[in-house]
């Protein structure tokens, strides 16, 4: 019972804040949308025991991502009120192919739940006595080491990536430059002079 | 009561729906189709952990993991393409984006 209530809560939750996601006028809202989005999914996955995926989406997806979204969203100098112009144009065709899609999978679902589907092979079974966090890393330390390995690749790429194509040389600024100041000797730089008394010091 | 694998399903397709009808209906800001291609990721992500917890198989959810990788990889390199698109143009609207004429 209280499985069933936690659930309707997060999914009613997701699916509004998924919709004021798309259909908010100003683009910080839709990001705090989307991060109540990505905690109430965070909520439906823990309900069915996928905790380690749950706590993923919340560091990466909230913890990194939607940040990044707020960042940028708050780099950009985007005037709120032009956002909305074309919306009509496109909202026919938008929701004749929403509605086309939703038909589809709905179909798919039917035929999926008719029972005429049935999958028995299961390649890494659910051990009840393990808890999910130690399943997860055993499976993916063994048989997904190389996928896994792939994975964190792909993370490189991507911050190398963003990394050179949003730099720029900065015209003006002054670098250090280590080879200069290491070949710099004391007697280049400094001058021992005598003055006389009242004659002051010649620069 | 009891919550089955269909009433995942159907949170899912939702999502996953909302997502595309997202990436039409804003024709003047990149950042909130962005924001819509993880809002399908997410759905999908729902739906293979939701078939892994009731196929007792947890395949599933290492695949979410995988999925969840590339959806951070791709928001990054989305995020710094439009933030030199942004840089270049002055304006991030998909109708303006028509100098490639593709």
């Amino acid at each position: 019972m209280i499985q069933a209530l936690a659930f309707y809560l997060f999914a009613i939750v997701v699916i509004v804040s998924g919709a004021m996601t798309i259909s908010s006028r100003n683009p910080v809202h839709s990001v705090m949308w989307l991060i109540l989005a990505f905690f109430n999914a965070a909520g439906l996955m823990v309900i069915v025991g996928a905790e380690f995926i749950a706590m993923l989406l919340v560091i990466v997806y909230v913890g990194a991502v939607a940040v990044l979204f707020l960042f940028v969203v708050m780099m950009l100098d985007i005037e709120v009120a032009s956002i909305r112009a074309g919306v009509a144009r496109y909202a026919a065709i938008g929701l004749a192919l929403a509605v086309a899609l939703a038909a589809e999978m709905m179909i798919a679902l039917g035929a999926w739940s008719a029972g005429k589907i049935d999958l028995t092979r299961r390649i890494a079974p659910v051990d009840a006595t393990v808890p999910n966090i130690q399943a997860m890393g055993n499976l993916l330390y063994t048989r997904y080491l190389f996928v896994f390995e792939g994975a964190g690749l792909v993370l490189l790429v991507a911050m190398i990536g963003a990394i050179v194509l949003t730099h720029r040389d900065r015209s003006g600024a002054r670098y250090q430059n280590i080879a200069r100041q290491n070949a710099r000797r004391p007697q280049d730089a400094t001058r021992n002079v005598k003055p006389e008394i009242g004659q002051g010091v010649q620069l | 009561m009891t919550i089955g694998l269909v009433h995942y399903l159907v949170v899912a397709a939702i999502l996953f729906t909302m997502g595309v009808l997202g990436i039409f209906v804003n024709r003047k800001n990149l950042i909130v189709i962005l924001m819509a291609i993880e809002l399908i990721l997410l759905a999908v992500n729902i739906n293979l952990v939701a078939f892994s917890a009731y196929l007792h198989d947890l395949v599933g959810q290492v695949f979410a993991m995988f999925v969840l990788t590339v959806a951070a990889g791709e928001a990054a390199i989305g995020l710094a393409i439009l933030v030199i698109y942004f840089r270049g143009r002055g304006t991030i609207a998909v109708d303006d984006a028509n100098r490639m004429k593709g």
